[in-house]
């Protein structure tokens, strides 16, 4: 996509998600051409930038923060982006990731790569963030402007907050999505 | 339900909805005037056929000039009454108690098999609720399965009571009821026993038809497989009352 100076930019990235989210985003199918000439996707899974930018004007988020590098992508975010909108129910409310918070973390991670595994069973240390005791929201963690909820939100509603947007309104999904949705 | 009176000693009453000149029978409840004229009210414990609960103060109105709140569908009617039905002070109310009820257990809707069939579910679309300010308590609750037919998930109870209601009511098998306070306070069948070795549980599945989310279902449904069917209830509700 080219860079242009009207254009408003995004960022997006998943933190403890299915991607579910991102997909969704993909679903819009033929009005992303539309998109594509009034949004400039600067950082995100979907295009090929390794670093955050100085600042953005419009972020993205999907999945809850479970991990140290969850909780640094989220602090980023907030610190290089004017507006940010929490997608979907992992974001928004924890949501399936979220269920193990009901369990001692150590028995989580016993019986994830032990009690389960009948070959080599070992924790992994090297190379993975180390997971949080509890996950979180993201409005948890921080503040956020936009909420989109959904398992997945439908491609109908992103569609809608993002022309919102781009036209100057604040955008109002709630009769286009709920938890669960 | 309140019980039906003889037609001739019952009088009527006008009053006032969000502006709009209503009449009304006096042995009325404000929730049944609103709900004859399309007038939405939300609610959770309030079902039409079983007793009045009055326990989610969903269905809280306004008076005008008083600054007292009422539940809706534990007041009747009177003559002259000025109600509010959609203020902001009510509309906040509400969010918070349905956030509450969000934070209090485990309602991951995603997985539940009464996704997109829940009441809580609607509630929280209707009432504006997109997220969830109070922080969760990620409490655990357990989830008994011993039942041949059904299933119950604590993780999902609103403690509503409807199923405690309408066991009694209804079906007059009084397999449910109360134990515990606070956010420890959960329904349970019999003494606390298992729900499958229940003596007095009837299978008729009353209960789980009433119940308005994932708490109450049937074994064997998925992902928002469970829809409920409450169209028995005002018919064997008047039935027994006549």
């Amino acid at each position: 996509m080219s860079t242009s100076a009207s254009k408003i930019t995004v960022a997006t990235t998943w933190l403890d998600g299915c991607s579910g989210c991102h997909m969704s985003f993909l679903d819009m199918d033929e009005r992303l051409i539309e998109l594509a000439n009034q949004i400039d996707i600067l950082y995100s899974p979907l295009v090929d930038t390794k670093e955050l930018p100085e600042s953005v004007d419009l972020g993205i988020l999907e999945g809850s923060v479970s991990n140290d590098e969850d909780f640094a992508k989220a602090k980023a975010f907030r610190q290089h982006c004017k507006l940010l909108i929490s997608l979907g129910d992992c974001a928004v409310n924890g949501n399936v990731p979220a269920m193990r918070n009901a369990f001692n973390l150590d028995d989580v991670i016993e019986r994830a790569y032990r009690d389960t595994v009948d070959i080599n069973p070992q924790i992994p240390v090297e190379g993975v963030p180390r997971l949080r005791r509890v996950v979180l929201p993201l409005h948890e963690v921080v503040e956020v402007d936009l909420f989109i909820p959904g398992c997945p939100p439908p491609a109908n509603a992103i569609h809608y907050v993002l022309t919102e947007l781009i036209a100057g309104r604040t955008p109002d999904p709630n009769q286009l999505t709920r938890f669960g949705a | 339900m309140p019980l039906p009176k003889p037609q001739s000693n019952v009088h009527v009453v006008t009053l006032q909805i969000d502006g709009q000149d209503l009449s009304a029978r006096e042995d009325e409840t404000i929730i049944e005037v609103c709900r004859e004229h399309g007038i939405p009210i939300p609610s959770l414990c309030y079902l039409d056929g079983l007793s009045i609960h009055g326990g989610c103060r969903l269905c809280l109105i306004e008076l005008e000039e008083q600054n007292r709140l009422l539940a809706a569908c534990s007041t009747r009617v009177a003559e002259g009454m000025r109600i509010l039905t959609n203020t902001e002070r009510l509309q906040r109310y509400r969010r918070t108690i349905v956030e509450l009820l969000f934070a209090e257990r485990n309602h991951v809707c995603s997985v539940c098999v009464s996704n997109g069939h829940c009441e809580l579910q609607t509630l929280a679309q209707g009432c504006g609720v997109n997220h969830v300010h109070i922080p969760y308590r990620y409490q655990r609750y357990q989830v008994d399965s011993s039942h041949e037919m059904f299933r119950i998930d604590h993780n999902r109870c609103v403690l509503c009571t409807r199923c405690l209601r309408v066991c009694d009511e209804i079906e007059g098998a009084h397999t449910w009821d109360l134990m515990g306070r606070g956010s420890d306070c959960q329904v349970i069948t019999d003494l606390a026993r298992p729900w499958g070795d229940s003596s007095t549980c009837t299978s008729c599945g009353k209960c789980v038809q009433v119940c308005p989310t994932g708490a109450l279902v049937k074994q064997g449904t998925s992902a928002g497989e469970m829809v409920k069917d409450q169209s028995f209830l005002p018919i064997l509700a008047r039935r027994r009352h006549h």
